[in-house]
């Protein structure tokens, strides 16, 4: 059923967050927080070096040391085969994982996992490890994308040939895969133009920076059952994960998903349960495992940085005729950056006739990358907003109108081959130009920078359970893990479709064990697919509570008619009876048929594509490069809010995530290749006075595939930030920002170099 | 694992007396705002811990012979709580305020933030500038140094191991005297100095000619410098434009700054010489009457 024109009670309402409580008095149960009697500590001890073959680990002198129960290395696990991951986000190879999760052979970073250590205290663990002697062979390395695809360059894999390209390569090299995405004759198109704008940009790899480390408490029975209690973006996820690198039938893994402290796609993969799992088994105990923030920052997945050039023609009228755009991404230690996702989102924005796109998938000798919101189209497009700015100039137009000029709008054909559907982004730009921000004069001192961004958002599969409690209240357990607040939407929508008070309906997250599959949280997929199964799931409930209405009553069920949480007859021909609440047919429940449950599993497709336009004025100090934030506000499509509360911090979550991106976060490297920044006091998130409010203006075109015209919001957010930081800086002093971050001696040296 | 004894002893004599005795590293601990972390993160594995706090008067404020002496362990709040700190030197309340969250403002201390000897410290060059006297307790009785002289390099002082600073002690303001400090960050807080600068100027009358001036940089060098090119560059003017941009190549003149994460040599080169010149007149204004707000 779709509720699109109905008269909503619940949905679009603010009623108050139902974790809330338990996570502003610290009860929540996060990771880190489960003990169980007996455990031992996991440690993992991590490689120094960039890039070094592995001749010998000698375990011995740590095994010996009293309290220590367990030492793991590569040997431990089964080696697997090259193999695409059925599971997870973005492309993933479960060899790769494996050998991510422990280095076999060589170590590809600094901070690969060598060797793991479980004993009984972590100071016993810590001994440990540095009792495990190493021999490796450094040997040269290389961080930065462009020098990884140089000739010359250290190889990381001598199996890695070039995909993509034809004939087949007979040399190894960095470059895992060449995609390209055509549409029409981009030559040609240069040829009709009348201006063209040329420009290379760069962009730094940057960490989700979630707030709380990867955590887990593993138990591996002595029958094989294998327990595990951990945080992320997925338990399924978990599960199949665990499963595949250690040769275990996921019927006998059972993943108790903890409350999640952050994950912004960083969680979508695993680093720590395979291990402890090996340490549990080879122990015979439990073992709890927790990574510092400096191994979060060593040893878990940044997204790429990237390195871009990016071709615009255009008619003096401000119609764009065609556009060329190379993206090198950089991948990390294994191949799969999201180059795919890079290739498509930054030019879907725009209605243009010939489009040539050509993306390099990188690997340097870095963490291997996660999925970090939107995987890749920040980075795409902080080089087509940017490049649409000065164009703009160029042009002699304003930025919004030759936004407007060239929008996309439904029936656009994309050149990755899909056809706009339902979209919103002329009615996101409409918003724009009608803001009071957009409408206001620019302060003095100050510059004004717009930037859009697309994200396709995913739908999937997800399994979900509502059941009506003996008392008549009502439970609802999904499998998606509440990272951004569905336990409030799927309780919101459920008392929807049952016309009861939303605090009658209280949503759980389910273990793997407890409700059907449900693909991890990620895509801006939940409130959508896991909301689609849940309003289903409440339609069946509606139609059961009506046959039980109408077994109490003694009249065929179709008799009765389901309003505003009661059951009636449907008509005077049906009889005259007293409406039956919830709780009067839950109380009858045994008596006509048992309990009242219904579970739906979906493959829900049809996700609906978001879009976003933001705008930012800033002030830069010409003396020492410092740029002020002083006004923000992010336009965006959501479909329809479910809890408009939640989509506007998404919204004003997202957009901070990209001020950091844009203003100071970057991995500093030493020339040994080892990070010197693993910390949240050099590795520069903003704080909360480097940041305005962000105003979240929400544009609701319904997506009508979602019972309530839901589209994903999660994501688009982080998207426009850093073009409408750096067009903003650009405007204010005159001089082009295609580098990140625009931190303050980047900026300095900007400035200065202009004026020579 | 190793064995740790934590001390809090209620007097100098005891407090000297354990540090003397101890055959290992041994800390001495005001607010152990930097100590505990430092712990944490395994980086110092001290033997003892003699924790300062409960010994008498080291938490107070108090006036003498017209000057003011503060408690070596007088948490930030405290000091910038103080009515008479604030009107004599306000450049150094800021500094102090800049250190850390409100929760570790709780506990930081001016000895902690001198004597772990940090470049980048940030009550420190406001301290220099101020011209304050540390008095160090010992085994060898009372001593008192000018604060300039206790940091020694990163992380390292010129105390000898059973010395401690029990108070400062800051001289009697002359009339039209003022401080200020600010630092660079590339955030807004929570950050540690890029730069840093604190400058105290005497002026012969409101709007007049500066008489005396000290003037200090932070995070340039190893040890926050006292540069008294700085104050050359300064004194007899009015801090005309000429005389900020002879301070302003003075202070760049004096950086010796590495590369590191936290900046270039060539920026904190810079940002030097663009931060005296704004500390410079705060400083210059505050000496005037006029209140004005740095942060």
């Amino acid at each position: 059923m779709n509720y699109l024109d109905t008269n909503l009670k619940v949905v679009g309402t603010r009623p108050v967050r139902p974790d809330g409580v338990d996570k502003v008095t610290g009860r929540a149960i996060y990771a880190a927080d489960t003990r169980s009697a007996g455990m031992l500590w996991g440690k993992i001890l991590r490689s120094p070096h960039a890039h070094a073959r592995i001749l010998s680990i000698d375990t011995s002198k740590a095994a010996a040391l009293p309290g220590v129960q367990a030492v793991v290395t590569s040997a431990d696990f089964p080696e697997i085969k090259s193999e695409e991951a059925f599971v997870g986000e973005g492309p993933m190879n479960f060899r790769d994982l494996s050998t991510n999760v422990m280095a076999r052979g060589k170590a590809l970073y600094e901070g690969h996992a060598v060797a793991a250590v479980a004993a009984t205290t972590q100071a016993v663990a810590d001994a440990a490890l540095a009792l495990i002697e190493v021999k490796y062979d450094v040997l040269p390395h290389v961080i930065d994308v462009d020098a990884a695809m140089a000739d010359n360059a250290p190889v990381l894999h001598e199996e890695m040939f070039t995909a993509g390209v034809t004939p087949k390569p007979t040399k190894a090299s960095n470059i895992a895969k060449v995609v390209t995405f055509k549409k029409g004759d981009a030559e040609a198109g240069f040829a009709g133009a009348e201006v063209i704008f040329e420009k290379s940009y760069t962009t730094k790899p940057v960490h989700q920076a979630y707030i709380e480390p990867h955590a887990c408490l593993v138990t591996y029975g002595s029958d094989g059952q294998v327990t595990i209690h951990s945080s992320s973006q997925g338990h399924f996820m978990v599960r199949a994960y665990t499963a595949k690198l250690l040769g275990i039938d996921m019927a006998n893994i059972r993943v108790n998903p903890a409350e999640i402290g952050g994950g912004f796609g960083g969680k979508t993969l695993i680093y720590l349960e395979p291990v402890a799992v090996a340490l549990s088994r080879k122990s015979g105990k439990s073992v709890k495992m927790q990574m510092t923030r400096e191994e979060v920052f060593r040893g878990s997945g940044p997204t790429s940085g990237a390195s871009m050039d990016v071709k615009i023609g255009a008619k003096k009228d401000g119609t764009i005729v065609s556009v060329k755009q190379i993206l090198k991404f950089q991948a990390g230690a294994f191949a799969g950056s999201p180059i795919g996702p890079g290739c498509m989102c930054g030019l879907a924005l725009y209605d243009i006739e010939n489009i040539e796109v050509v993306g390099y998938d990188v690997v340097s000798n870095r963490p291997k990358v996660a999925a970090y919101r939107a995987p890749g189209a920040p980075i795409t497009s902080f080089a087509v907003e940017s490049a649409l700015d000065e164009l703009a100039d160029q042009l002699g137009m304003d930025p919004l109108a030759l936004r407007e000029k060239n929008a996309a709008k439904n029936g656009s054909k994309t050149h990755y081959g899909v056809t706009h559907n339902n979209i919103g982004f002329e009615q996101v730009l409409a918003a724009v130009k009608t803001h009071p921000h957009w409408t206001s004069p620019v302060k003095p001192g100050q510059a004004r920078g717009l930037a859009a961004g697309f994200w396709f958002n995913i739908g999937g599969e997800s399994s979900a359970t509502v059941h009506v409690n003996e008392d008549g209240t009502v439970t609802v357990a999904t499998g998606s893990v509440d990272v951004g607040g569905s336990r409030a939407s799927m309780g919101m929508m459920v008392a929807e479709v049952l016309g009861i008070d939303v605090a009658k309906v209280r949503a759980t997250v389910a273990d793997t064990a407890s409700v059907g599959f449900t693909f991890l949280t990620g895509g801006s997929r939940v409130t959508f697919a896991t909301g689609m199964a849940a309003t289903q799931a409440a339609e069946r409930v509606v139609d059961e509570l009506k046959r039980r209405a109408a077994a109490i009553w003694e009249i065929q069920a179709d008799a009765v008619e389901w309003r505003d949480g009661k059951a009636y007859p449907a008509g005077s021909n049906a009889g005259a009876f007293e409406p039956l609440d919830l709780p009067a047919i839950a109380l009858k429940a045994g008596r006509t048929g048992g309990p009242v449950t219904a579970e739906v599993s979906v493959n829900a497709q049809g996700a609906g594509a978001g879009f976003g336009a933001h705008i930012c004025d800033v002030s830069v100090d010409q003396e020492t490069g410092q740029v002020t934030i002083e006004r923000y506000t992010a336009v965006q499509d959501v479909g329809k809010a479910i809890h408009p509360s939640y989509v506007e911090g998404q919204i004003q979550g997202g957009a901070v995530q990209g001020i950091g991106w844009a203003l100071n976060e970057e991995y500093i490297y030493s020339d040994k290749g080892q990070m010197e920044n693993p910390g949240f006091l050099d590795y520069r998130c903003p704080v909360m006075s480097d940041v305005p409010m962000i105003e979240a203006v929400l544009v609701e075109v319904p997506n009508p595939r979602h019972p309530f015209g839901a589209r994903g919001v999660g994501e688009v957010p982080i998207i426009p930030p850093m073009a409408a930081i750096g067009n903003a800086i650009r405007r204010a002093t005159g001089v082009p920002m295609p580098h990140l971050p625009m931190s303050p001696p980047t900026v300095l040296a900007a400035l200065d170099a202009a004026k020579k | 694992m190793s064995g740790l004894t934590y001390t809090a002893p209620t007097s100098v004599d005891d407090a000297v007396k354990l540090l003397a005795g101890s055959s290992g590293l041994a800390k001495v601990m005001s607010g152990g705002t930097d100590l505990l972390v430092q712990l944490r993160s395994g980086r110092l594995k001290p033997e003892l811990i003699v924790d300062t706090k409960k010994i008498p008067g080291i938490n107070d404020i108090r006036e003498e012979n017209g000057g003011l002496v503060v408690g070596a362990a007088t948490p930030g709040h405290v000091v910038e709580a103080n009515a008479a700190m604030n009107k004599s030197w306000p450049g150094v309340v800021e500094a102090l305020d800049l250190i850390g969250s409100q929760q570790v403002q709780g506990r930081c201390s001016l000895a902690g933030n001198l004597c772990n000897a940090s470049p980048a410290a940030d009550s420190v060059p406001a301290l220099y500038a101020s011209g304050a006297t540390a008095v160090i307790v010992g085994a060898k009785g009372r001593r008192e140094a000018p604060v300039e002289s206790v940091p020694a390099g990163p992380g390292r002082t010129t105390l000898a191991k059973d010395e401690f600073i029990l108070e400062f002690k800051f001289p009697a303001r002359p009339a039209n005297s003022s401080d200020a400090y600010l630092r660079f960050i590339p955030r807004t807080e929570m950050d540690i100095a890029v730069v840093g600068c604190g400058i105290s100027l005497t002026l012969d009358a409101p709007n007049g000619t500066i008489t005396a001036a000290r003037c200090s940089l932070g995070a340039v060098a190893p040890t926050v410098l006292l540069v008294q090119a700085m104050a050359d560059a300064i004194v007899g003017s009015k801090l005309d434009d000429a005389a900020l941009a002879k301070l302003d190549a003075a202070a760049q003149a004096a950086c010796k700054p590495i590369n590191d994460k936290r900046g270039t040599i060539e920026y904190r080169t810079k940002v030097a010489g663009v931060l005296a010149r704004r500390v410079a007149k705060i400083a210059y204004d505050r000496a005037s009457g006029k209140t004005v707000k740095a942060h």
